[in-house]
């Protein structure tokens, strides 16, 4: 009984993991077809600002939570002026153009922060349940993807930003004639994209430490379950997490983590074999 | 491109020339000391203290006069934790600088990357690093402790202060591989049992999963021979999960690198060891040792196990160089074959002829406040594991690292 617990919290962290790790490329890959190869490197920049801001005094929550996606939103911002908006609707270019830039993130963040690990201690106690013992930082990580899903989907389907967002990215030319900006439409999306990304990256730093190329361990990952996931946003990015977590979970705790990550990999090959649409291609259609 | 033979010739004959002069020129005046380590990268805690003592340790030979009335000139290489580095800077090391000796490498992968082009250039290769243990190479000194030193010591210490069932958690290359069964074999020594075995490729950070796992398979004791930045995350997670108090944890690697400073206190105490070096040595060899460092950087904190290895890796080299009276790797190496030994920073460290590995002391610690406290010592502990598989008088040939069978 308190296993089956223990094994439930962890599982359901393995697909929160997934959610947190993709919620920012489903924006920006998922929603306005930008094939970010820096997302990773986002990530790690959330990390980077969590901990600087840290050593600052901050509290680790604010910062975590406030000033990371903050900082790589506006970091984001910057990029999509410059780059980005020049190659909206050229993927090839988008690739070549973010990858360049993942090495540019990874060179700097070597300079400022130099080639080695770092970290912070996660802030929340493990507690016992039963005869075990639990990391409560899982449960953080949990509730924060939680309240993720369910505010990405208030936003897009309940305020007009999220309406507009949306019908841009589907008809700019029809946006625009209706008087709306796609220009400035992109641009904040984009900011809301990267944002995301910092707070991923922020909030997994306290678990596993951060090197300059922590990015890469992500994007893998992310893009898997953003393509698996299929045309609907939130629909696909839940479904998919939560298909490739229990897999994952499921051979780490019957075999091992490493075996684990291979199971996953399988899966995601096996998926879009049988569903080349994503798994919102078939089901869950329609649905946003 | 085609070249005609002329101009081939000429342009190799000109190559030649211009890559012999520089290196024939130097070798006239200087003795040339190769340095090859990870000073950045998820392994940079270990090198970049190792590259400190390298260079203090060539300064002091150079301030004491030299070697045979040369200066000693470094040639160092920073391999940033990547393995395929450092193949192409052994070849660079060997073949372009021919260099007299090389000291480095950490990781056992970096170590079996470069002996082989150590053994074929005929160049002196020094490995100053605590390892799995089995090296048999007449072109290689080893200066760091192997499991008999060390894990054979550790285990029924810690088994002695929690039970009898363990569950080990290693590294997943030839160090962590071989260690685990040493672990497993002192552990059936002393009447216990391993539970499981679980092993991580380097970059694995996450252990969530892994500590619950733990907790089903309920062992008295944790061994964790783990390696690198990525790694140091398991302690984290665990004192995270609050599983510090409950199973105690011993380990072969933790802290030779220093990251009993990197974790708090929470998080590090009570951890077991068993090494060769502590900062906390009271010894006088130790405390000027200490002094130097200060001296040449300003700060000690940053001393290690690994690093100590190498500044008495380098100070027994020398030793053999003045008592062989040559730079010739022969005769460097029956020098060094006599059984030469040093007092270094951790104490007496003698050359042991038949395995060319070290006779050291070992002392069992326990983490305390970011420090080690030393529990017991044991003095003049022998390579016997090595000794055991590999007799370098009897047969000078031998080119195997012997891994133990279970």
């Amino acid at each position: 009984m308190d296993l089956s617990f223990v094994i439930l919290v962890e599982v359901l962290y393995g697909v929160a993991s997934l959610v947190l790790i993709s919620a920012g490329l489903a924006v920006v890959f998922g929603m306005m077809k930008v094939i970010n190869l820096a997302h990773g490197e986002f990530m790690m920049m959330g990390g980077y600002a969590t901990i600087t801001a840290v050593g600052l005094g901050v509290n680790v929550f604010v910062a975590m939570l406030v000033i990371a996606p903050l900082v790589v939103g506006l970091i984001g911002l910057i990029v999509e002026r410059l780059v980005i908006r020049h190659l909206y609707g050229r993927l090839v270019d988008t690739m070549l153009a973010t990858w360049g830039l993942s090495l540019v993130f990874i060179g700097l963040a070597t300079m400022i922060f130099g080639n080695t690990t770092t970290g912070i201690s996660t802030p929340i106690p493990g507690f016992a349940f039963g005869g075990y013992q639990v990391n409560g930082y899982n449960f953080f990580i949990i509730i924060v993807s939680i309240v993720l899903v369910i505010a990405m989907y208030a936003v897009l389907r309940g305020t007009r930003a999220g309406l507009i967002a949306r019908g841009t990215m589907q008809r700019s030319n029809m946006a625009a004639a209706l008087g709306y900006s796609p220009d400035r439409i992109y641009m904040m999306t984009f900011f809301c994209g990267s944002a995301l990304s910092g707070l991923a990256g922020a909030v997994l730093a306290p678990l596993v430490g951060l090197v300059p190329t922590s990015g890469g361990a992500y994007i893998a990952k992310a893009f898997i379950t953003v393509i698996s996931g299929g045309p609907s946003l939130i629909a696909g990015l839940v479904s998919s997490a939560t298909s490739f977590g229990l897999v994952s979970q499921f051979f780490t705790f019957a075999i091992s983590p490493v075996i684990g990550e291979v199971a996953l990999l399988i899966a995601a090959v096996v998926l879009l074999r049988t569903m080349p649409q994503g798994i919102t291609g078939r089901f869950f259609k329609g649905k946003l | 491109m085609s070249l005609n033979r002329r101009e081939l010739l000429g342009g190799a004959a000109a190559l030649s020339t211009a890559a012999m002069l520089p290196s024939a020129a130097m070798a006239a005046d200087t003795i040339q000391l190769g340095s090859i380590l990870d000073t950045s990268g998820i392994f940079d805690a270990y090198g970049k203290p190792m590259d400190q003592a390298m260079r203090l340790a060539v300064k002091e030979i150079n301030d004491a006069g030299g070697l045979l009335g040369k200066q000693v000139e470094v040639a160092a290489y920073d391999t940033q934790s990547d393995m395929a580095l450092y193949s192409q800077y052994a070849q660079q090391l060997t073949r372009q600088d021919k260099v007299d000796v090389v000291h480095g490498g950490i990781l056992s992968a970096s170590r079996e990357a470069i002996r082989q082009t150590m053994r074929k250039t005929k160049t002196l290769y020094f490995y100053n690093v605590q390892y799995e243990g089995g090296v048999c190479d007449r072109n290689i000194f080893v200066t760091g402790v192997t499991p008999a030193q060390q894990v054979e010591v550790l285990v029924p210490y810690a088994m002695k202060k929690s039970g009898p069932k363990v569950h080990i958690l290693a590294a997943d290359y030839n160090y962590g591989q071989i260690t685990a069964r040493w672990i497993q074999k002192f552990v059936e020594e002393n009447g216990g049992e391993v539970v499981a075995t679980d092993f991580f490729p380097l970059d694995v950070a996450d252990f969530g999963s892994t500590i619950t796992k733990i907790q089903q398979t309920a062992p008295d004791l944790v061994f964790a021979p783990l390696v690198g930045g990525a790694h140091l995350s398991f302690f984290r997670q665990w004192s995270a999960a609050g599983m510090k108090d409950k199973i105690p944890l011993a380990s072969t690697t933790m802290g030779v690198g220093n990251e009993h400073k990197v974790l708090t206190p929470e998080e590090g105490n009570g951890i077991m060891v068993a090494y060769n070096y502590s900062q906390e040595l009271d010894t006088p060899a130790n405390i000027a040792f200490k002094e130097k460092w200060q001296a040449e950087y300003g700060d000690t904190t940053a001393i290690h196990e690994l690093a100590v290895s190498t500044y008495q890796g380098i100070m027994l080299w020398a030793a053999g160089v003045q008592k062989a009276g040559s730079i010739e790797r022969d005769a460097v190496v029956d020098a060094l074959e006599t059984g030469i030994s040093i007092e270094g920073p951790a104490g007496k460290v003698t050359i042991d002829p038949q395995t060319h590995h070290a006779t050291v002391d070992v002392h069992i610690m326990e983490f305390e406040g970011q420090g080690m406290t030393v529990i017991e010592t044991l003095p003049q502990r022998a390579p016997i594991d090595t000794q055991a598989v590999c007799d370098l008088q009897a047969n000078p040939g031998d080119n195997t690292q012997y891994e133990i069978e279970i």
